[in-house]
Parts: C-alpha cells; sequence; structure tokens
C-alpha cells in the first residue's frame, strides 16, 4: 500500500466489501411485511444488498432485526474534522498521578452554590463521590481535596474559606437565573476575590450551571464557565491543566489576570 | 407473619463453602458491638423528617402553592416555639385539642402564617394530649397494617413470582405518566421487580416534593401520589398476568423516614435502604442518617417491606477485589441493625455485585467466591446480585458476555433478587430491545444451569473456598478495627476506615435538623413501631 488512502469503505472480510452491520426495532408486529420494512430502511440508509439475517417479536407491536449488509457508500478520510478539547480528558489515575508528580501535594478544591440558590444539584453531581452520568465526582479523586460548602453561601464567606482552605480553584453552581441573578451573582463573586488575592495568587475561579454560556467567561471575571451537561472528569481534566500542565511548562498565557 | 409464598426464598440452604461457625459467630458479634452504641445514639435524638414522618402518618399530606408540604410547615413553626427536643406530638396535639384548629391541614395553614403558638402542655392535659395523638397517628399505622394484609391478599390471589431469583427492572424516563406504560410493558416481558429510579439529588432535598411529577433528571421523584400512580398501573397488570409484580423506590437521603411512610401508606413492596450510603457517598450528617435509618426500617418492618441494601456502591468506587471485605462488614451490620429495628430475615435484601475487573486473572472464580459467601453467611436473607457497570464500555458485545457470566454466578449461587444487566450500560438508558435481550440472557442461564448449585461443591481448600475465608477474615480485621475506635462506627466513618471519605459525625447536611430527645420527649409513632420490634 502506498500511504493512507484517503478514500475508504468498511471492511468485513474483504477490502472494499463495503459490510456493516445494523440493529433496530420497528414499532410494528413481526410479519413478512415487518422484514420487508426493514429491509426497506436498510436499502434507504445505503446498504445494498440487504440481507435481514434476524428479525423477532419484542412484545405485541414491536419487531427487532439484525441486518448484515454492503453500504455504497464512501467515505473521505481527508474531508473528516474533529472538534478537539483545548485541554486533554484524563482519566482519574491519570489525574491523581499528574498531582502527585506535578504539585506533590493535593490540589485543593472549594465549592458551593452562592446567593439564595438552593439548588446543589449541580454542584454536588460534580463534586460528591456519586458523580454524574456514570463518572465519580471530584471527592473520588484521591489527590484532590474537596470541601463542598452547600448551598446559599455568601460571598464573604466562600473568599474567607477559600483563603482558610488555601484553595487552587473555586468552583461556583448557579442553578436560579431569575432576573439574571446568576449572573450579577458571578460577578460579585469574582470582584471579591480579585479584591482579596494579587492577582497571581488568585485561585482559579469556575462556574458552571445549566443556562451559562461557555463564551461568557471574561465578561463574568472568571477562568472558566462549564454549561449544561459537563461531567467530573471534564473539569478534573481542565483542573490539571490549568494548575499543573501549564504551571509546570511554564507557558501560563496571562488569562488569570483578567 | 407473612406467608411464606410473599417471600423470595434462597434457593437452597447452601453449605458448599467450609466456613468455620465460630468466625461466622465472631463477625456477627463484632457487627453487634459496632452497631450498638450506634442504635444508643438513634434512640437518642430525633430529626425533623422523622417528626414529619410522625405528622404524615396521622394524615397530614398536601403542599402550599409553592410546593412546600404542609409537613415542613408545621414542623419548623413548632419548632420555633418549642424545638423539636419533645417531639411534634404534644405540641401539635396540644394546639388541636384546645381548638386552635379543626384539623392537621387548617394547623399546618395557620402555623404557615404565624399565627398559632405552640406550648408543651403539662401535668394532666398531657395525658389527654398523648391520648389524642395516639389516636391520630396509630390510624396511620393501621392503614399500614390494611396495605400489608392487601399485599398478602393480592399475592394469594394472583399468585407470586414463578420462581428465583426474582427478575428486577429499572424505568427512568423522568416522567411518572412514561413511567407507567414502561413499567407495565416491563412487566409482560417478565420483570417481577420494577424500581422507579429517583431524580438525581432527590436525596439531599429536605422534604418530599408533591403530586405527579413529569419532569426529573434521570429519574423521577418520590412522591406519594408518583406511588400511588405507579402502584395502581401494576396492580392492573398484575391482575391482566396472574402474579404479583412488585414495585421498588428509594428510602434514602434526608427524607428518608417520610418516604419509607409513604411507601407504607402506598404499598410499595421494596425500598433501598442502607445503613451509611448517605453517609458516605452523599455526605449526610452520620447522626441524622442513623436516626432517620432506623425509624425507616422500623416502618419497613411493619409495611412487611423488603429492603434493598447498597454494597454494590463499595465496589463502584474502589476496586472490587480489594474493597470484597468492606462488602462483608457492610452485610453484617446492615443485617445487625436491620434486625434491631424489627425486620425479618426475608426481609433483608443484602446487596452485593458483580464488579471485578474482567482483565483480572480468574476473575469469575473470585466472583463466584463472593457471592457464596454472601449466601453462606445470610442464608434466610433474599440477596439482591447486582450486575456489572464499572467494566461495561460501548463495547455492547462484551458486554452482553459479561452479563451472562453475572447472570451464571447468580444461578450457581442461588440469589434472590437479580437485578438484570444491560449491555447499552454506561452507553443509552435502556431501550426497549435492550432490556428485551437481557431478559433472553436471564432466561437462557436460568434454563440452561438454573439447578447447578445442586451439583456444584467448590473444592474445600480449593481456590474458591480459600478466597471466601479470606474475605470473612478481612471482614473481621475491619469490624475489629472500627470497634478499636474512641467512639466505634461514628470515628472509623470521621477518619476515612472505609477507605472513601471522611465524614465526621459533626460534619454533611442536615445535621441542623437532628435534636437530642429531651427527658419528656413523646412520638407515637415510635411508641407503635417499637412494639412491633
Amino acid at each position: 500500500m502506498s500511504g493512507d488512502p484517503a478514500i475508504l469503505r468498511p471492511y468485513g472480510d474483504t477490502t472494499g466489501d463495503g459490510m456493516v452491520q445494523l440493529s433496530f426495532t420497528l414499532p410494528m408486529p413481526h410479519s413478512k411485511i415487518a422484514e420487508g420494512a426493514a429491509a426497506q430502511l436498510a436499502a434507504k440508509m445505503g446498504m445494498d444488498p440487504a440481507m435481514v439475517v434476524h428479525a423477532k417479536a419484542m412484545g405485541p407491536q414491536h419487531t427487532f432485526f439484525v441486518v448484515y449488509g454492503a453500504v455504497s457508500h464512501l467515505v473521505d478520510v481527508s474531508s473528516v474534522r474533529v472538534v478537539e478539547h483545548d485541554y486533554p480528558l484524563l482519566s482519574p489515575k491519570e489525574i491523581n498521578l499528574a498531582v502527585r508528580k506535578g504539585l506533590r501535594r493535593r490540589l485543593t478544591v472549594i465549592g458551593g452554590c452562592i446567593g439564595t440558590d438552593a439548588h446543589t444539584v449541580g454542584i454536588d453531581a460534580i463534586l460528591n463521590i456519586k458523580g454524574f452520568a456514570g463518572e465519580k465526582g471530584l471527592e473520588y479523586y484521591r489527590e484532590l481535596r474537596v470541601v463542598n460548602l452547600g448551598a446559599q453561601i455568601s460571598v464573604p464567606h466562600l473568599v474567607a474559606r477559600a483563603q482558610a482552605e488555601k484553595a487552587d480553584a473555586v468552583l461556583v453552581s448557579q442553578v436560579v437565573t431569575q432576573r439574571d441573578t446568576h449572573l450579577l451573582n458571578i460577578k460579585e463573586m469574582s470582584a471579591a476575590f480579585r479584591e482579596a488575592y494579587p492577582a497571581d495568587r488568585r485561585p482559579l475561579l469556575i462556574v458552571g450551571g445549566p443556562r451559562f454560556d461557555e463564551a461568557m467567561a471574561d465578561s463574568l471575571g472568571v477562568d472558566r464557565v462549564f454549561a449544561r451537561g459537563t461531567t467530573p472528569g471534564l473539569v478534573a481534566s481542565y483542573l490539571v491543566d490549568e494548575l499543573v500542565t501549564r504551571r509546570l511548562a511554564g507557558n501560563d498565557p496571562d488569562r488569570r489576570s483578567a | 407473619m407473612s406467608p411464606a409464598r410473599s417471600r423470595p426464598r434462597p434457593a437452597q440452604p447452601s453449605a458448599a463453602l467450609p466456613l468455620d461457625a465460630v468466625t461466622v459467630r465472631k463477625a456477627r458479634s463484632l457487627a453487634r458491638q459496632a452497631g450498638r452504641p450506634i442504635v444508643r445514639l438513634a434512640q437518642q435524638h430525633t430529626t425533623v423528617s422523622v417528626e414529619r414522618a410522625t405528622l404524615r402518618l396521622a394524615g397530614l399530606g398536601g403542599a402550599d402553592p409553592d410546593g412546600t408540604p404542609w409537613v415542613n410547615h408545621l414542623v419548623d413553626a413548632v419548632r420555633a416555639d418549642t424545638g423539636i427536643e419533645d417531639g411534634v406530638a404534644l405540641p401539635v396535639w396540644d394546639s388541636l385539642t384546645r381548638g386552635d384548629a379543626a384539623d392537621l391541614e387548617e394547623l399546618a395553614r395557620k402555623a404557615a402564617v404565624g399565627s398559632v403558638r405552640f406550648r408543651i402542655p403539662s401535668g394532666r392535659e398531657t395525658t389527654r394530649v398523648r391520648s389524642a395523638a395516639r389516636k391520630a397517628v396509630g390510624a396511620g399505622v393501621r392503614r399500614i397494617d390494611a396495605r400489608r394484609r392487601e399485599r398478602e391478599r393480592l399475592i394469594r390471589r394472583w399468585g407470586d413470582a414463578p420462581r428465583t431469583p426474582w427478575i428486577y427492572l429499572i424505568v427512568a424516563t423522568g416522567d411518572i405518566y412514561e413511567d407507567m406504560p414502561q413499567a407495565q410493558a416491563a412487566a409482560r416481558e417478565g420483570a417481577d421487580v420494577i424500581a422507579v429510579i429517583r431524580s438525581t439529588g432527590q436525596s439531599l432535598l429536605d422534604y418530599v416534593p408533591e403530586g405527579a411529577t413529569r419532569e426529573g433528571f434521570a429519574g423521577t421523584y418520590a412522591t406519594q401520589e408518583n406511588f400511588r400512580l405507579m402502584r395502581a398501573a401494576l396492580d392492573e397488570t398484575s391482575a391482566e398476568l396472574g402474579r404479583y409484580v412488585r414495585l421498588t423506590n428509594y428510602a434514602s437521603g434526608l427524607c428518608m423516614p417520610e418516604i419509607a411512610s409513604l411507601a407504607g401508606l402506598e404499598r410499595l413492596d421494596m425500598m433501598l435502604n442502607d445503613s451509611m450510603y448517605g453517609i458516605l457517598f452523599r455526605d449526610i450528617n452520620p447522626v441524622r442518617t442513623f436516626v432517620d435509618q432506623r425509624f425507616s426500617r422500623q416502618v419497613h418492618a411493619r409495611a412487611g417491606i423488603i429492603i434493598n441494601t447498597g454494597e454494590d456502591n463499595y465496589l463502584t468506587t474502589a476496586d472490587a477485589v480489594e474493597a470484597a471485605h468492606t462488602v462483608t462488614v457492610s452485610q453484617l451490620l446492615n443485617e445487625y441493625f436491620a434486625k434491631e429495628a424489627g425486620l425479618a430475615d426475608w426481609q433483608l435484601g443484602l446487596g452485593h455485585a458483580f464488579e471485578i475487573n474482567p482483565d483480572v486473572p480468574d476473575s469469575f472464580r473470585l466472583e463466584l467466591a463472593h457471592a457464596l459467601l454472601a449466601r453462606q453467611l445470610f442464608p434466610h436473607a433474599p440477596l439482591k446480585w447486582m450486575p456489572p457497570t464499572r467494566h461495561m464500555t460501548g463495547d455492547v458485545f462484551r458486554g452482553y458476555l459479561l452479563d451472562g457470566f453475572f447472570n451464571l454466578v447468580g444461578a450457581m449461587t442461588g440469589q434472590g433478587i437479580l437485578l438484570v444487566g444491560m449491555m447499552t450500560e454506561a452507553v443509552v438508558t435502556p431501550w426497549l430491545s435492550d432490556r428485551d435481550l437481557a431478559l433472553q440472557n436471564v432466561r437462557y442461564v436460568m434454563n440452561a444451569c438454573g439447578n447447578l448449585h445442586e451439583d456444584f461443591r467448590p473444592t474445600p481448600d480449593g481456590f474458591i473456598a480459600t478466597r471466601a475465608n479470606q474475605v470473612l477474615s478481612e471482614g473481621i480485621e475491619l469490624l475489629q478495627q472500627i470497634i478499636d475506635h474512641d467512639r466505634g462506627l461514628l470515628d472509623a466513618i470521621a477518619d476515612g476506615t472505609f477507605g472513601l471519605m471522611k465524614r465526621p459525625a459533626d460534619g454533611g447536611r442536615g445535621l441542623d435538623g437532628v435534636a437530642r430527645k429531651a427527658d419528656g420527649y413523646y412520638n407515637p409513632a415510635s411508641e407503635l413501631l417499637e412494639a412491633t420490634t
């Protein structure tokens, strides 16, 4: 072979055979018609010829199919575009190792909900060992020390605890968004931290919540905004990238004096 | 006592492992030593949720237009005037017998706007107030008794699950009106038990939401109305199928006593209820948890509800080989606390899970050893066997094989309740086809070797027997370590003995809702439930 071919087809057992397997359920009773319907769907998906190799009733109203066949589509690898994170996604093991080696102490994270917001669902999903979406929360990471302050924390209290705990990062969650209270609360919080710390000592400020836009970080005066669907692993990977990897590399772009 | 047929029978009183009877007795006695001070602590305290549960048993339900339940309004108001140290029954029924309001709801409405003042009655008044409170709360307890008899009657009429293990399936749409048809479909496909997963974070709410709910995060809120709707839907399907399909929910978190009471009132059949889960995994205050838990278990005992404990959680956060003995210790503690609260062996769905990394050599033999150990330590309990989650990946084909091996261990060790594993675990919430394929997997294994335990005897000094004994002795060491702490289990939880989290007795959520009982403390619910024990 000369180099990597840019145009590919799926591989069953022979180069270029284009074979794929597919399974799905149609909401209709099992019959010859149902099998024909499955073949029709496969054909529309570009499988030709399509073999319905298995059809089984799943209850009175549904039928499950397994279909094998060759697809007519080609894949152009040279035109594939993927979105990369601006930091690498690490496993818990890698995160612990990076902190132990890079920081030589545990990394302290403090978190809570500020203002009158009593919704701790978000902060707990990220911090509690129970976690979220099958991922364990930050408490699970041996090398992260987590202080979860819970709900309705005042900004001065948050700053004082951050100083007392020597926090490396502060996580704030805001769920309630009436009259943009979430934005005002965060601005108040980031201003308080800027006032209380010299620019190079300030902990990393991270906010999250379902109604935040990830592009808002600068206008809110924080380092990072996480939106809906954020998992603990994403946050932990970001912490390591920002507080360990970049610091060690010495190429910390001056994003923390914002 | 309930008839034998309404219990999941262990398939065989297996004596497959050569466990030393003296060692087993020692393990139980250490668990008792570790647990007894905790029971005393629970007896000496009450919580806002215990008091709210008492009012719920007396018939107070509903919420204000903002969704704050009347029980919260009333307990908060009493607490502001008299504290909860004496229990809310005395001030509440003192107020009612003096004619401040016609009934509990009216009193709660008045209390919410601050138009009543509460006091602790004294002298001869106390007798009259106590008797009024006992009568009101007793009606609720009798209703729980009636629901239990109703369950037994329906099981006689419709028939019970045809075999063990009972097949346990989950629904989790977040919308009770979607959950109902899904649960009915799952029952028709063969489920003996339906569990409705709760909305993420409900365990941290210090109130029970009200009414039928249609929006939850990754699950559906536990509310009295949702309980009622789902039980009615399953009754309909049970009658159609000719077997009683059981319903499961969660008595965990800050409102354990209330949710347990609602479960008893709405004839739920099983409840997840672990002694330490909330402390370790949800950072709920240890004292709050133990007090709430004892009350909730007393309710479950009375209601004929089977509890399911949460030992699977230890294995999803720690290595399943290294942490195997923590499961055994937790089972022993759960058993002690459960029996102390009045639960019988047939009500103890002690948990364990198939979570060993499949790349570990002999992983299947290790799983078999751990499952046999649990089976033999608790021969009369309907153990709850939980499927792999941690080592399930997007490779659904490999996952299907792993679930097959999980089912095989279940068959070989006579598990009472089998939570059906889904090959799409960690990929999507189960599709219709996933559930059907998963049930085919279970049926194949049970049909092919459901009676294999009759032939299967591990070699007395072989790998499996040795491993089981090793786990048991590590468990005994851990129990000894717990007892060696100054304040036993509380200090052990505080200093991270469980290898997970440090949870000090004065930290965590819900501590402000705990009060030490005064000498004159009175709670008719506790009085009636203690009598069950």
